[in-house]
This record gives C-alpha cells, structure tokens and sequence, in this order.
C-alpha cells in the first residue's frame, strides 16, 4: 500500500502554545484513517494545514506522490483533497441543488456557462438519489436540519470525485439514525475507492469504521495501529485519562 | 428567462425608449437622464456589492477615470457629436482591464476594510484629478467640446446614451445571475473560505465582477462629463456619487436584479426634488436622508426583497388555508 497522504514534521504555534508539534503521519491509500486524540491535542489544526486554511510554520506534506508547494484550499480540493467542516459549513441562500453545483469544481471556461446546465442537474441529481436529498432538490440549504446539512457538505465535497476525504467530526451534534445513515455513506464511497482521514469523537464509530487509528496528543503523534491496539496502547490510555 | 421576467424588461425598456417623444419640458428629461444614469451605476455596483457581498465606495474614482477620458479626448473637437458615444465601449474595456491589478489588491481585505481600501482610491483619483493640471485642467476644470445637437432634441442623445448603459448593466447583472460566475459570487458572498474549499475560483470570479462593475460605471462617467459639457476634479470624483449608488442598491434591494433600478427611481427624483426645494442650502441632504432611513427603518432588507418575502408568505399562508379546508371537506 502506498501512502496517499505523508505528513513530515508539521508544526504550528499560535502565540506561546505549540498546537501541532512536529507531527508526522500517513495516510494509506484505501483506509479509513482515524485521527483522534483529547481535545486541544492538534487534530482540527492538522486538518486546517493539510487542507491549505493555516500555514504551517515548519514541516510539510505530500500528496498523491507529490510534495505540496503553498497549499491552497481551491487547488487541492481540485487535486482531489476535499474536506468537510466540524460545523456544517453550507451556502445557506443556494439551493441544495446548487450547493452541490457550486462545489463541483468545474473548469474555468465553464464560469461563463449556465448557472445549473442539464448534465449538472444530471451529475448533482445522481448524487441527491445517493444521499436520499431528491426531495429537497430545490429548497434552500438553510431550511435543512443540522443532520441533512451535514450530509449535504459531504455529498457536495465528494461532487469533485476525490481522492481524499477529511472529515471533521462527521458525526457530531447529529441524531444516532443519522449517525448510523453517515457511517453506510461513508463506507459505500471507500468501497468505491475514496480514503478517508476522520477526527471523530465517538469511539465506538472510530473503533468499528476505522483501521489505522492516529492518537495525536499535544499537537503530536503518540500511536498508529490497529483500533484494538490502540485501545490498548498505555500511552493513549494515559493521554486521555492521565494527568 | 421567464416569460414574466421577459415580458417587465421589455415593457421597462419599452417604455423608457419612446418616453422623451412624449415629454415636453427639459427638465422632466435631464431629471430621466440623472436617474438613468443612477439606474445604471447603482445596478453595476451591485455586481459587486450585491452579488460579491463587497461594499465597494471606489467606484466614483473609475465614473471619474471614465468623464476625464471623455473630456481630455474630445477637448477641442466631437466631431459629428456622436465620437464620444462610440468611444465608450473602449473606455468601459480600458477601466475594466485598469481594475484587475487593483481589485486583485483590494479584493484581498474584506467586508468594512474592503471599504476604507476602496474609498482611497476615490481620493488618490481625486486628488490627482486636482494635481495633473496640464492633462486635467485641475481645479480649473476640462471642458468638452459643444456637442453640435439641435436646441429642441439636445438631451436626447445624452438620454438615449444612459438608458443603452442601463441595458448593457442589466444585461450584464441578468447574465451574471444565471452563469456561475453568479452562483461562485454567491458561494463567496455566503463564506468565502468555505468557497475556498470546494474549488471556487474566489479570485478570478471576484475581479471578474470588479471589472465588469467599474467598467460601466466609467463609461456612464463618460457620458455625464459629456453631457455636463465642464468637469470639475470636485463633481466628477465625488464621494455623493459613490454614496448615491450604494443607498440606491441599499434601498431598492441588494442583490437582487430589479432592486438598483427601484432605488434610483425613488431617490434620484426625491433628491432632485428636495434640492429645488430647499434651494441653494445643503438642507436637501437631510431630506434625502430622512427618506432613505424611513424606508429602511420600515423595508430594512430594501423594497424589492421584502415585498418578495411578503408575497411568499402570504401565498405560503394561501396554501396551508387552502389544505385545511381540504382536510374539513375530507373530515365531512
């Protein structure tokens, strides 16, 4: 297996504290990494570098077999790096139809195209059938509830076929049905080929859904392993229960 | 386009084109020409400050880059008096182009900086307007040269010159709201960092808009300066113009496509109206002022978005009465 994503020594301070510090990683092309660790221990500030939205004072990372230059969010999401938010993070005016438009990362000479053409609503209608949204193809993104945005900022980042899917939290704050519909979407989209790197916070979604599981704790990787032995792993245990 | 959205903008236009046939004194046509001219700043500065979400305050800067094109190329001469005219295209194109390096700048800060960022550029135009005295005349002023239109029809050209540069400006904002140049701004205006991240070309669709915007905005300057016949560096780089376009847009409704055009319907007259009313004195601006804060006080997300919301309520309100009686006819 060949490592889709290699972090190398990233670190970044903010002020006096160290919130990533030389932290290294990878990512296997085909997994469902997990990233976890207490709160404060560096996993949203990793996933703000790795997707261009923080510089990274030093360190950097590769992926798909190529060193990133200046990160910028628009250019690895068109690569093939999508993210979803630990908020939803939704274009509430567009329509759910459009949200999934917008994210789509069309080429250039399609800015002067038609705002919605028949093969968007054809691409987008498809992924709306996947995630049961058909319905609501037309309302605006804010009528939807927390649940139904969440799984609207996933449908949307996968409109540009990624290869690589960070999920912040990507169950937290919802419902345990939609709990339960994430996790058969997130696993039907690995089967067709998507990695996934997930911060998540609940350990009996990470412990069946992941394999490896990354312990980050104070902004650096303490364990990489199996979720059993991570589970197991004094060194987490300490991290998370210790002083 | 729909039929209904064909059907307003034809009879709009339509209307507006055999108006001046019918009207007889000047000053019902250069109150026309004044708020066609609004129409059509206000609906170009919409693109940005409606669409993009960008309140830009430079714009007076390009009207103005636009009225000393106009007035330092046909100093001495217009020719058959309609060169000018022809000579818009270029200059829209000119300022366009101008704008990519320094929307690319000022695009870079956002919401109340973007603001302060732009409003220097109307006093940099300004002030250089004052200070370039061999090619601006400086606070002397430039003139252009006398158009040679007969006495009876003389605006009419001047009026027929807005009312084109309203129709391009809407033409450009219709197109702008069913393109995804339209759908990538929303995704800005909304949050831009998340527009970031899945892939919207923020920079690019931003200056697009920026360019489009003070494009217009300069030729409309064109038109006034030559309309006006003497430019001074006070009047055609004038924060008032500025204010005028963004109250406008404000008032009728930001971001939306007929918005602009209702604020400057209202405001244009209702200024021209106070001014003559309270004469020389600047007493006018209150006025002014006061009817804008009333009808924000009373409209405050402008007339056109609110009186939309309320029409979808109320059909809203329709529907459900309409389903309950259906539910008591199917209990009977």
């Amino acid at each position: 297996m060949s490592s889709l994503l290699e972090v190398r020594g990233l670190t970044k301070r903010f002020g006096g504290i160290t919130a990533v510090d030389n932290c290294s990683f990878e990512v296997e092309q085909g997994t469902i990494t997990a990233l976890i660790g207490p709160n404060g221990s560096g996993k949203t500030t990793a996933f703000n570098i790795l997707t261009g939205y923080l510089k990274a004072d030093s360190g950097d990372f590769s992926f798909n077999g190529k060193k990133v230059e200046k990160p910028s969010p628009a250019k690895l999401y068109r690569r093939g790096l999508s993210r979803t938010f630990q908020q939803a993070r939704i274009f509430p005016h567009l329509s759910v139809l459009e949200n999934l438009v917008v994210a789509s990362s069309y080429p250039l000479a399609n800015l002067f195209r038609s705002r919605v053409t028949e093969s968007d609503r054809l691409t987008a209608g498809e992924m709306l059938e996947e995630f049961k949204l058909s319905d609501l193809s037309d309302y605006r993104a804010s009528d939807l509830s927390y649940g139904q945005r969440k799984l609207l900022e996933f449908a949307a980042v996968l409109m540009s076929s990624p290869k690589l899917v960070l999920l912040d939290e990507p169950t937290a704050g919802v419902n345990p049905v939609m709990i339960e519909t994430m996790e058969r979407h997130i696993r039907s989209r690995h089967a067709q080929g998507v990695t996934f790197l997930i911060v998540e916070h609940d350990m009996q979604l990470v412990m069946r859904l992941c394999d490896p599981v990354i312990v980050l704790d104070r902004g650096a990787t303490i364990a990489k392993g199996a979720p059993s032995d991570v589970q197991t792993n004094p060194l987490v245990l300490d991290a998370y229960l210790g002083d | 386009m729909t039929r209904a959205g064909l059907l307003r903008a034809v009879t709009f236009f339509g209307a507006l084109a055999i108006l001046p046939l019918g009207i007889g004194p000047v000053w019902v046509v250069n109150l026309l020409i004044f708020t066609l001219m609004y129409s059509a700043l206000a609906t170009s500065w919409n693109l940005v400050g409606g669409y993009a979400g960008y309140p830009s305050l430079g714009h007076a800067a390009f009207f103005g880059i636009g009225a000393y094109s106009v007035a330092i190329i046909f100093h001495h001469s217009v020719g058959n008096g309609y060169s000018p005219f022809f000579l818009l295209p270029i200059i829209g194109i000119c300022a366009g182009v101008l704008s990519i390096p320094i929307g690319w700048i000022a695009m870079r800060t956002r919401a109340d900086v973007f603001a302060i960022v732009t409003i220097t550029l109307l006093f940099i135009a300004q002030t250089l307007a004052f200070n370039l005295r061999t090619v601006t005349g400086g606070a002397q002023g430039k003139s252009v040269a006398i158009p040679p239109f007969g006495v009876e029809h003389f605006a009419w050209p001047f009026y027929y010159a807005m009312l084109t540069l309203l129709l391009v400006a809407m033409g450009i904002s219709y197109y702008f709201r069913r393109s995804k140049i339209g759908l990538s701004l929303a995704a800005v205006k909304a949050d831009e960092d998340k527009a970031h991240g899945v892939g919207v070309r923020v920079t690019m669709v931003k200056i697009v808009a920026f360019g489009f915007s003070v494009g217009i905005a300069a030729m409309v300057g064109g038109v006034w300066a030559y309309y006006s016949g003497f430019i001074y560096p006070q009047f055609a780089v004038d924060p008032l113009i500025t204010i005028g376009m963004v109250l406008m847009t404000f008032l009728g409704g930001r971001g939306t496509l007929w918005g602009p055009i209702i604020g400057a319907f209202i405001l244009v007259p209702a200024q021209q109206t106070f001014a003559y009313q309270f004469g020389g004195s600047q007493f006018y601006l209150l006025a002014y002022a006061a009817i804008f804060l009333l009808i924000m006080l009373v409209l405050p997300q402008g007339v056109l978005p609110t009186i939309m919301e309320r029409l979808r309520a109320k059909s809203r309100m329709q529907q459900l009465a309409s389903l309950a009686t259906n539910d008591q006819e199917v209990a009977r």
